[in-house]
């Protein structure tokens, strides 16, 4: 009886995925190996290898990674500042830093627009210092700040949630042993963190490598990364949508293979993952 | 998002009016699944009806109430953002429009297409006022006036800053004077990026001829160190913040930038460019013919022409408001009112056919993808 019921419960979520995950999904495979005139082909999944849709994608790793990393030395830090703040189970002061962060994404990004043009904040701040101005709207810079600036609290969350989960008497134990602070760091602070490092990581690098609104937005046309192609090849006039499904398909296999990464990583089942 | 082009012209309308057109077009279409299903020219309650499609933002709707309160006819009014997804729509069928406003290319595919039918003038008063300049102009996709009535036009040229140049631009060239490194704004489309480079080349902007293409891209690639940014929306708000100090961009959104900032002014550059034009059609799964050949004519009538010029100002093919504009204002207005030898130096967008336009996507993609 019981069962039935949770079924019951269970099933407006299977519509939902059903129509909104598995359909949608199985449009995009299906999409990704025909043509236009709806005959099998490998060639919409292959495109990715043309220089003029790998360069893109080189781009987006490569930017990705610096955005991860970026992330990366920023959120540690930061996250081990704040397990010791709200080291009384006050995740209020958690919840303060994360919060400007919630804001809608567009508005940030425009912000960012905003501080860097040619005579924006940042360069109106350096004429007042009698310095000279930088100019980074339009460049790789803009695009990779924006987005670490976008991303940051999917690296600081689970880093946050793992470090929480040490358990203080191990701390206290290690120095009782004589290490140092260094030490603890080092071989147990971090290793015990790995976990949601690496969730961190996989939650960063995935969205920014198919990112292309902050692209557009920052990069001022000139930042061409994969998720611009794909997204121009469903929006603009010669519009393909069956290569933009291949090439979705084609970097939904770099996902997975991060994916499978995670779950190497993550085997011990403590899911630190906060989503 | 901008192109045979999707994030063509339309698109560079400007943000707000995109959420406004968007949200408009979703409750107008809700609103048409309920009434206009069975596709019938009469409302439940007798009254004869026209389903009318257009751009966003594109006509003082004022006038829509005006033309039911005169005609009694009702206009079920329906909007879209680019012209694909103008085609796509109209092909899904659910709707059977009467009338559609489109831009020159997309409406050459549809005749090509024989997806409109004939417009009768004999049955309109007014559609002399459209100049023979126009029709001449029309010709270029509607080779013998039949099918469709300009409704604006306008040119792509440059706007440029008087104050950021050296001296006034009046050359396609210009646009790759290193001396202008990082303060250029080129169009963020597929065939427009490609006018300056086509047009200074000598070249039709509506070129076939691979080689030509490629040379074309030649100079893009070249310029690319100079550009500041490819833009299609934020070129205009970006002069006006005087970001660059020159911009390709359309007549019409120029015009707004030089509202907004007077230092600016625009040129079309002496080896001509590209001019767009808008007309309508009557497609041909239309149910209420005479219904919208009186829309027609009531849009072509003086008073509501003008009226409608006032609020939508763009460049308009009806002479009729232009003998009442004063020299005065035309000569403040060269983006809006550009002299005669502008127009002959110009050239219309033709539909390419499916082959070039994916050549010319793969040629936009090089260009795109190149890092210097």
């Amino acid at each position: 009886m019981r069962k039935l019921g949770a079924r019951i419960l269970a099933g407006p979520y299977m519509i939902w995925m059903l129509v909104f995950t598995i359909i949608p999904l199985l449009l995009i495979l299906y999409n990704a190996f025909t043509n236009t005139g709806g005959q099998f082909t490998l060639g919409n999944v292959a495109a990715i290898a043309d220089p003029v849709n790998a360069g893109p994608l080189w781009l987006s790793l490569k930017m990705s990674v610096a955005v991860t990393g970026i992330c990366l030395i920023l959120a540690f830090p930061l996250a081990l500042i704040l397990r010791q703040i709200s080291s009384d189970k006050n995740s209020f002061i958690v919840m303060i830093f994360i919060l400007p962060m919630w804001m809608n994404f567009m508005l940030r990004t425009l912000a960012w627009r905003l501080i860097l043009l040619n005579n924006g904040f940042l360069n109106q701040a350096l004429n007042i210092m009698d310095m000279d101005p930088i100019y980074l709207m339009n460049t790789k810079t803009a695009v990779i700040l924006g987005t670490a600036y976008d991303y940051f609290p999917f690296m600081v969350l689970p880093i946050y949630n793992a470090l929480v989960k040490i358990d203080r008497d191990v701390i206290q134990a290690a120095q009782d042993l004589g290490a140092g602070d260094w030490v603890i760091l080092g071989r147990i602070i971090l290793p015990l963190s790995i976990p949601g490092i690496v969730s961190g990581i996989t939650m960063v690098l995935v969205p920014s490598m198919s990112e292309f609104v902050i692209a557009s937005m920052l990069g001022g046309g000139k930042v061409y990364m994969i998720g611009n192609v794909i997204e121009q090849a469903f929006n603009s006039g010669y519009a393909d949508t069956h290569l933009g499904c291949g090439l979705s398909l084609s970097l939904m296999g770099l996902i997975i293979i991060s994916m499978i990464a995670y779950y190497f990583f993550d085997r011990g089942g403590e899911g630190s993952a906060l989503w | 998002m901008v192109e045979g082009e999707k994030q063509r012209r339309r698109e560079a309308i400007g943000v707000k009016r995109r959420f406004l057109a968007l949200m408009m077009t979703t409750v107008m279409v809700s609103a048409n699944l309920l009434t206009a299903c069975g596709g019938p020219s009469r409302e439940g309650d007798g009254r004869e009806r026209i389903v009318v499609f257009n751009y966003g933002d594109y006509i003082d709707v004022d006038l829509i109430a005006q033309f039911e309160e005169e005609t009694g006819i009702q206009v079920a009014y329906e909007e879209f953002l680019t012209p694909e997804a103008m085609y796509t729509k109209y092909k899904n069928g659910t709707v059977d429009y009467d009338l559609i406003c489109c831009s020159d290319y997309m409406l050459d595919k549809m005749i090509q297409e024989e997806e409109v039918v004939p417009v009768d003038f004999g049955k309109m008063e007014y559609a002399d006022n459209i100049g023979d300049t126009y029709w001449e102009l029309s010709r270029s996709f509607d080779p013998d006036n039949q099918y469709s009535i300009p409704y604006y036009w306008g040119t792509v040229g440059i706007l440029y800053n008087t104050e950021m140049v050296a001296s006034a631009p009046d050359s396609w060239t210009d646009l790759w004077d290193p001396q202008y490194k990082n303060q250029i704004i080129m169009q963020d489309s597929v065939r427009d990026s490609f006018i300056p480079a086509l047009v200074q080349l000598g070249y039709s902007i509506n070129t076939t001829d691979r080689e030509e293409l490629r040379q074309a891209q030649k100079l893009l690639l070249d310029q690319k160190k100079l550009v500041q940014s490819y833009l299609v929306d934020e070129a205009r708000d970006d002069m006006a913040n005087e970001q660059a100090a020159m911009a390709v961009i359309y007549s019409g959104e120029a015009s707004l930038g030089m509202e907004y900032n007077e230092d600016l002014d625009f040129v079309v550059p002496k080896e001509g460019s590209d001019i767009w034009m808008d007309s309508w059609v009557i497609p041909k799964g239309g149910k209420n013919y005479q219904g919208a050949l009186k829309f027609l004519d009531f849009l072509c009538r003086e008073d509501v022409a003008m009226q409608n010029f006032e609020y939508v100002y763009y460049s308009t093919p009806n002479e009729a408001v232009l003998d009442q504009i004063e020299e005065e204002e035309k000569e403040e207005e060269p983006a809006i009112f550009p002299p005669e030898d502008v127009i002959r130096r110009c050239e219309i967008f033709r539909y390419l056919g499916e082959d070039m336009e994916e050549f010319y996507n793969h040629m936009w993609k090089e260009l795109k993808a190149y890092q210097n």
